[in-house]
C-alpha cells in the first residue's frame, strides 16, 4: 500500500472526551461505592503487557482450559458415572443388545442421540490435548529464555503442579466411558498401584472398592475428574495469573527494554483484546477440530470386558512416556519372605516419573544454587547464552522423547518391518545414551551460537555480496548488524555472577563449586567495549582500503590478531 | 509502592549506549481515513459473518438428524460437521475481529511501565513484623505453651476421622488376589457362548478363550440356583481373575514336566491375565506357542510352564491343572494353583516346579 505513513495521524486518535454522566457511569459509581474498584482499576486497567509471540503459549493453555470447563459442564448433563448393568437399546446398530456399563451407554447416547454431543465430546478432548501439549511447550519456552529465574521460582512451582494435575485429570477423563480401550488402561493403572510395596494392594482395594474392576472406580473417577482435580486446576490458575500479575509479564531486552521496566501495550484496550479475541479463536479452532477430526471414537472399542483386549493398545499421548518405560523396562521382580515387589512396574511408573517430576520442580532453585544468581531477572534470556541450562533441558527432552517412543514400540516394530526386540533393546540404551548425546551436542551448539554473535558484533554479518580485488582475490563484504540489534545481543551477564565458596576445611574444591565450572565452562564472553571500538575502527579502515582501491592483500596483512575466539572465518 | 531506596538492580552492563524505544511508525489506518473506513468495515463483516454462523448453528440443530442415521457429508456424520464448523466460525470471527480491531484500529503507541521488586520495602517490612509482633504478644501464644500445645495436637488428630472415614472405601484384601472361581472339576468352556469342551474339539494349534462353568450361572449344564449365580460387579471381577485360554499342541512340544502333567492330550491351559500389570493376553504365536501381550508386549512360553521369554514381566504365567470329567469334558483339577494376574506385595511367589511340588502335596497328585 503506497500510504504515506510518515506524516502524523490526523484521523483515528479521537481521544475520550468528557461526557454527561451516563447509565454506565451511574453503574460504576453505584459499585465504587460498594467495592472501591477504582482504586484497583486506576492501577490495572492500563497495565503493560510486552509483546512477543512466545508469550502466546501460555494463553492457548489457558484458553483451552476454559473450553474444558465449558465443554465438560455440558457433557456432566447427559454422562452416567454409573457401571450398572444396563443393556443397550440407542441408535448405534452394532452394539443394540448389548450388555454394557450405564457409563459406556450414556457416552454412546451422546455421541449418537444428543444433537452436538459427538462434537462438545471431540472439542472435549481435542482441547485436553491442546491444554496438555500447550503448557508443555510453555513450560519449555519459559525455561530456555530463563524466566523461571527469581522472583518467579513459585510461579514455576506452580506451573509444574498444573502440569502434573492436568496429566491426571486427562487419565481419569478419558477413563470414563468405560469403554474397552480405557477399561484396558484402568485395569494396567490397578497393576501399577498393587506394584506399590506394602500398601499398594490396599490402596488398590480402597480405589476400586475391592478388587478390580468392582462397580466403583468410574463414579470415582467421575468424581475426581469433574470436582476434585478441576478445582485444584482452577485455583492454581488464579494464582499463577495474580503472580503473572504482581511480577509484570518478562520481556525481551532491546531498546528502551530494561530491567527496570516493562514496555508493551496497556492491558486496556489493546491487550484485553488481542487475549480476549485469542480466547474465541482457541474455542473456535477447538470448534472446528472437533466438527472434522474424529478422536477417541468409543463406540468402535466395544464396553470393557475384563477378557478383552485389542492390540495396539495405547493411552493417550501424554501418558505413553511412562506406558514406553514400562515396555523397555526388563522384568525384574524381587521375591524373599513370602512378598513380591516389581520393580518391573515401581521403577517406571511410580519412581521414574515421580523423580522427574520433582526434579523438573526443583529446577529453578538448582540452577539458583548452581550459580549463586541470587539477583531479580525480568529480561529474559536467549537460550544460547545458558548454554548448560538449555544443554540440560533438551537432555530431558531427549529423555522424554526416548520413552515416548518405547510406547510405540510395537508400532514402529509393525511400521518398520523390524523386530519389536530389537527395538526395545536399542531404546533401554538410548534413554540413557540419547540424552547425554543431545546434552553434549546442544551445549556445544549454543556455544557455537555465542561465537557467531561476537562474530557479528565485530565484524558485522555476511552480505553474500563477494568483491574481487585487483590482483584476483575474493572477499566476502561484511556489513554492521543494526544498532538496536547490537544493543539488544550485548545485553547479557559477563562471566560468573555468585561469589565462589572456596576451598572447604579439607581443602577441597566444594561440590557447588565443581558444578558451577561445569555450568560456565566455555562460556563465551560477549565482547569489551575496547574490542568492539577497535573491531570498528579496523573495518571502517578495511572499507576505506577497499574503496580506495587497494588490493585484499594489504587488508589481509593489516587484519592480525581477530580479536575473539573463533576467529574470523569469511577470508 | 516502593521508597527512592528499593529499586531493581539493573544489572545487565549496559556494553552498547542504548538506543532507546524505537520511533513510533504510524499504520495506513491512522493516517488514511479511506484505510480506516475499510479495516472498520472488515471488522464489522467479520463480527457479520460470526452472527451468520449462529444463525446456521441453530438452522443445522434443528434440520440434521444426529447419529448414525443421520445425513452424511463426505463420509462424516452431516450433523457433527455442520454443528462444528459453524460454532467453531461463530467463534473464530469474533476473535478475528476483535484482534483486527486491535492491530488497525487500536492505538498501536507502545508505553513504559517502571518495574518494582517483587519484595516489599523494608519500612512495610518492619510495619508488618510490628504487627505480627504485637497480635502475638496480646494472644499470649508464646507464654502459654500448654495452651498452644493442646491446640497443635488437637488439631492434629483431626486428621484421624477424615483418614479413618476412608476406611470403608472398600474392604480389606484378605487373601482374595490369591484365590479365583476355578475349583475342583469345575468344567472349562468357551468364552462368550459358555458351552463346554472336549479334548477332540480341538486342533492342534487352536487357541481358545475360555472362562469356568460358573461364569454362565451352570454346573455340569444345570443352571445353578439362583442364590449361587454370580452378578454385576461379582461377575466382572470373577471374569476378570478366571480369564484362561486353552492351546492344544503336539505333546511331544511339550517342554516342562509340570506343563505336561497338567495337560490332557497336548491341551494346556493357562491363566489369560498378564503377570506384568493385567491385560488379557490374546496374540498367540501358532507355530512357536508363545503368547504376547498386546499392551507391553511380555511374551510367555506356552509349552515351557509360560515361562517369560521377552518383555518386561517378571513372572511366569500360571498354568490351570487340566483333567476331564466322566461325559468326556475338559475340567479343571484345582483352582490356580498360584495368584493370577499382576504382581502384589503380599504374593508368595515361587518357581512353577515348586509351585508343582505343593500342588501335589495338597491334592496328593
Amino acid at each position: 500500500m503506497s500510504v504515506d505513513t510518515s506524516k502524523v495521524a490526523t484521523s483515528n486518535t479521537a481521544a475520550a472526551t468528557a461526557k454527561k454522566p451516563t447509565k454506565v457511569g451511574a453503574i460504576a459509581e453505584w459499585s465504587d461505592e460498594r467495592l472501591g474498584l477504582a482504586a484497583m482499576g486506576k492501577k490495572n486497567l492500563r497495565k503493560i503487557f510486552p509483546d512477543h509471540w512466545s508469550f502466546m503459549l501460555g494463553e492457548i493453555a489457558l484458553w483451552s482450559f476454559v473450553v474444558l470447563l465449558i465443554s465438560g459442564v455440558f457433557l456432566t448433563l447427559w454422562f452416567k458415572p454409573s457401571m450398572a448393568d444396563v443393556t443397550y437399546q440407542g441408535s448405534y446398530p452394532q452394539l443394540r443388545g448389548i450388555s454394557m456399563s450405564q457409563a459406556y451407554a450414556s457416552s454412546l447416547d451422546i455421541s449418537f442421540d444428543v444433537r452436538g454431543g459427538l462434537l462438545l465430546r471431540q472439542m472435549h478432548h481435542w482441547a485436553a490435548m491442546l491444554f496438555i501439549s500447550a503448557m508443555m511447550i510453555h513450560l519449555l519456552r519459559v525455561f530456555f529464555t530463563g524466566a523461571h529465574r527469581k522472583p518467579r521460582e513459585l510461579n514455576w512451582v506452580i506451573g509444574s503442579l498444573l502440569l502434573i494435575l492436568g496429566t491426571l485429570e486427562g487419565f481419569t477423563g478419558y477413563s470414563l466411558p468405560d469403554d474397552l480401550l480405557s477399561g484396558t488402561g484402568v485395569r494396567a493403572a490397578d497393576g501399577f498401584i498393587q506394584a506399590i510395596p506394602i500398601v499398594g494392594t490396599y490402596i488398590g482395594f480402597f480405589l476400586f472398592g475391592g478388587e478390580f474392576p468392582g462397580d466403583s472406580i468410574i463414579p470415582r473417577l467421575y468424581t475426581i475428574h469433574v470436582l476434585l482435580i478441576p478445582g485444584l486446576l482452577l485455583a492454581l490458575i488464579a494464582a499463577h495469573m495474580l503472580l503473572l500479575v504482581y511480577h509484570k509479564h518478562t520481556q525481551w531486552p532491546g531498546p528502551g527494554r530494561k530491567e527496570t521496566n516493562v514496555v508493551g501495550y496497556p492491558m486496556l484496550p489493546v491487550y484485553a483484546a488481542k487475549a480476549g479475541g485469542f480466547f474465541f479463536i482457541t474455542f473456535g479452532v477447538t470448534a472446528i477440530m472437533g466438527a472434522i477430526l474424529s478422536i477417541n471414537p468409543v463406540w468402535k472399542f466395544g464396553p470393557y470386558d475384563p477378557t478383552k483386549v485389542t492390540a495396539g493398545s495405547q493411552p493417550d499421548w501424554y501418558m505413553g512416556w511412562p506406558d514406553g518405560a514400562l515396555r523397555i523396562m526388563p522384568g525384574w521382580e524381587s521375591h524373599f519372605w513370602g512378598h513380591t515387589w516389581s520393580w518391573n512396574i515401581f521403577v517406571p511408573v511410580i519412581l521414574m516419573p515421580t523423580l522427574s517430576w520433582m526434579l523438573l520442580t526443583i529446577l529453578p532453585f538448582l540452577e539458583a544454587w548452581i550459580t549463586g544468581d541470587k539477583r531479580e531477572h525480568h529480561l529474559l534470556q536467549r537460550p544460547r547464552n545458558a548454554p548448560t541450562r538449555t544443554a540440560f533441558m533438551v537432555s530431558l527432552m531427549t529423555w522424554y522423547a526416548m520413552f515416548w517412543l518405547a510406547g510405540g514400540n510395537d508400532l514402529i516394530a509393525i511400521k518398520l518391518h523390524s523386530s519389536i526386540n530389537n527395538i526395545t533393546y536399542a531404546l533401554r540404551v538410548l534413554v540413557f545414551v540419547g540424552p547425554a548425546i543431545a546434552f553434549f551436542i546442544t551445549r556445544r551448539w549454543c556455544i557455537s551460537l555465542q561465537r557467531h554473535d561476537n562474530e557479528v558484533l565485530l565484524h558485522g554479518y555476511e552480505t553474500g555480496v563477494i568483491m574481487r580485488s585487483a590482483e584476483g582475490g575474493y572477499s566476502e563484504r561484511h556489513l554492521p548488524i543494526n544498532e538496536a540489534k547490537a544493543y539488544a545481543i550485548t545485553v547479557r551477564d559477563r562471566g560468573r555472577v555468585g561469589e565462589d565458596d572456596g576451598v572447604d576445611a579439607k581443602g577441597k574444591t566444594t561440590l557447588r563449586d565443581k558444578l558451577r565450572t561445569l555450568y560456565y565452562d566455555d562460556d563465551i564472553q560477549k565482547p569489551t567495549v575496547a574490542e568492539i571500538e577497535e573491531a570498528h575502527a579496523h573495518a571502517a579502515h578495511e572499507d576505506h582500503a577497499l574503496e580506495a582501491g587497494h588490493g585484499t592483500q594489504a587488508v589481509e596483512a593489516e587484519h592480525g590478531d581477530p580479536a575473539l575466539e573463533g576467529g574470523h572465518t569469511s577470508h | 509502592m516502593s521508597d527512592s531506596h528499593h529499586e531493581i538492580e539493573a544489572h545487565t552492563d549496559a556494553l552498547l549506549p542504548d538506543p532507546g524505544l524505537p520511533e513510533h511508525h504510524w499504520r495506513p489506518t491512522d493516517v488514511d481515513p479511506a484505510a480506516e473506513r475499510r479495516a472498520e468495515r472488515q471488522v464489522a463483516t467479520l463480527f457479520g459473518l460470526s452472527i451468520l454462523c449462529t444463525v446456521l448453528f441453530v438452522v443445522f440443530y434443528v434440520t440434521l438428524r444426529t447419529g448414525i442415521q443421520g445425513q452424511k457429508f463426505l463420509g462424516l456424520g452431516a450433523s457433527n460437521v455442520a454443528l462444528g464448523l459453524t460454532l467453531g466460525g461463530a467463534f473464530l470471527f469474533i476473535g478475528v475481529g476483535v484482534i483486527q480491531w486491535a492491530r488497525k484500529l487500536m492505538a498501536d503507541v507502545e508505553l513504559v511501565e517502571e518495574r518494582h521488586p517483587a519484595s516489599s520495602s523494608e519500612e512495610d517490612r518492619s510495619a508488618t513484623l510490628a504487627a505480627l509482633q504485637a497480635g502475638l504478644e496480646e494472644s499470649g501464644i508464646g507464654r502459654r505453651p500448654l495452651i498452644r500445645n493442646t491446640l497443635l495436637m488437637s488439631m492434629g488428630v483431626l486428621v484421624a476421622p477424615a483418614v479413618v472415614m476412608l476406611r470403608d472405601l472398600g474392604p480389606l484384601p484378605g487373601d482374595k488376589l490369591k484365590h479365583t472361581v476355578w475349583a475342583k472339576n469345575m468344567r472349562v468352556v468357551r468364552d462368550v457362548v459358555g458351552t463346554p469342551i472336549r479334548p477332540s474339539d480341538l486342533e492342534i494349534g487352536d487357541l481358545v478363550n475360555a472362562e469356568p462353568e460358573i461364569i454362565f450361572g451352570t454346573d455340569k449344564g444345570q443352571n445353578l440356583p439362583a442364590g449361587e449365580v454370580l452378578e454385576g460387579a461379582d461377575l466382572q471381577v470373577a471374569k476378570a481373575k478366571a480369564a484362561t485360554v486353552l492351546l492344544r499342541m503336539d505333546p511331544d512340544d511339550i517342554v516342562s514336566q509340570v506343563t505336561r502333567n497338567w495337560s490332557v492330550d497336548g491341551i494346556v491351559a493357562y491363566s489369560k491375565i498378564c503377570t506384568h500389570v493385567g491385560c488379557p493376553i490374546s496374540l498367540n504365536e501358532r507355530t512357536t506357542h508363545h503368547l504376547l501381550c498386546p499392551c507391553h508386549q511380555s511374551t510367555f512360553d506356552l509349552a515351557d510352564s509360560g515361562k517369560v521369554l521377552f518383555g518386561p514381566a517378571g513372572r511366569h504365567l500360571p498354568q490351570l491343572p487340566l483333567g476331564v470329567d466322566d461325559e468326556g469334558y475338559l475340567v479343571a483339577l484345582s483352582d490356580y494353583p498360584e495368584p493370577v494376574g499382576p504382581s502384589f506385595w503380599e504374593r508368595d511367589t515361587k518357581s512353577p516346579a515348586e509351585v508343582a511340588d505343593e500342588w501335589s502335596k495338597e491334592t496328593g497328585k
